[in-house]
């Protein structure tokens, strides 16, 4: 059984993965690497080329390790992001994967249009409502201690994944109108903020990189969604004509 | 009792699925980090 839980989830991972970063190509990843010749200085020193090299990215970890992620050699950089969107996606498709088995066992089937939602569903939780308190932030942009906005990131994910699961799934219909309430109370908590002036990064570039993330991850929260789906349609129809035969 | 002994490989594997995606996402060690930078940006997960 566990086997028919990771093996979607492995392949969804890289073709999921895969796509996310080809998608990365066109928008996110040029303003990233933009917005860091802000944050290394390069722009307002009139420096050139060096931004990347000079080895100031990783904000604290000793030289050598930050020069490692900024090589020069832009392939080595595509290739470890490659490998954490692959894994990223493996993580959430074995989130899709077990929901799904646990769907199966209570008689439900999932196709790849219920899939399409599943992937609306994570597109909302993991990316859209964390957003709207925390929008997503390019290097050098203004922010407060890292822990309290991944302690707020977290908690918002979690409640908003919980009300949705209450709105679709919860037997009687108090209960799912109740499903608002874990998706607002983040909101209401608000999300630790710092002042936009504090930020390094030019307020038109940071608005376009909000654009840039959020769509992008709608494209692969849906790709995600529909794959986990089909693949673990295709292993329970698998095994379930080598039970009949 | 064999219903709730099913259940037992979908919470391995969601907790699996929290531990990965916090690994790739959350986990601080500079290598982790830095690897995983650009990805984490474009996931919008708060990074550095």
């Amino acid at each position: 059984m566990l086997g028919r839980i990771l093996l979607p989830a492995v392949i969804v991972g890289v073709l999921a993965g895969g796509l996310l970063t080809a998608l990365q190509q066109i928008e996110v990843v040029p303003l990233i690497l933009e917005a860091e010749t802000y944050e290394n200085g390069v722009v307002a020193s009139g420096g050139e080329a060096q931004a990347h090299a000079d080895g100031t990215h990783d904000h604290g970890a000793s030289a050598g390790e930050a020069q490692s992620l900024d090589s020069e050699n832009g392939l080595e950089r595509t290739g470890y992001s490659l490998l954490a969107n692959v894994v990223t996606a493996a993580g959430f498709g074995l989130l899709l994967s077990a929901a799904f088995t646990l769907l199966g066992v209570a008689g439900r089937r999932v196709d790849w249009r219920k899939g399409l939602l599943w992937g609306l569903a994570g597109f909302g939780a993991v990316q859209l409502a964390p957003a709207l308190g925390l929008p997503p932030g390019l290097p050098g942009s203004a922010a407060v201690a890292l822990e309290a906005r991944q302690t707020w990131w977290l908690l918002t994910a979690v409640l908003t994944a919980l009300g949705l699961g209450l709105i679709a799934f919860a037997p009687c219909p108090y209960l799912r109108v109740l499903g608002v309430v874990p998706i607002v109370i983040p909101h209401l908590v608000g999300a630790p903020l710092a002042e936009p002036s504090a930020g390094l990064v030019p307020h038109e570039l940071a608005v376009r990189y909000v654009y840039a993330s959020l769509l992008t991850n709608a494209v692969f929260w849906l790709a995600l969604g529909a794959l986990t789906a089909h693949l673990h349609g295709l292993f329970a129809a698998r095994r379930e004509q080598a039970a009949a035969a | 009792m064999r219903s709730i002994a099913r259940l037992w490989p979908v919470v391995f594997a969601m907790l699996l699925g929290v531990f990965i995606v916090y690994g790739a996402g959350f986990a601080s060690p500079a290598s982790l980090h830095n690897a995983a930078h650009d990805s984490r940006h474009s996931f919008a997960f708060p990074c550095h």
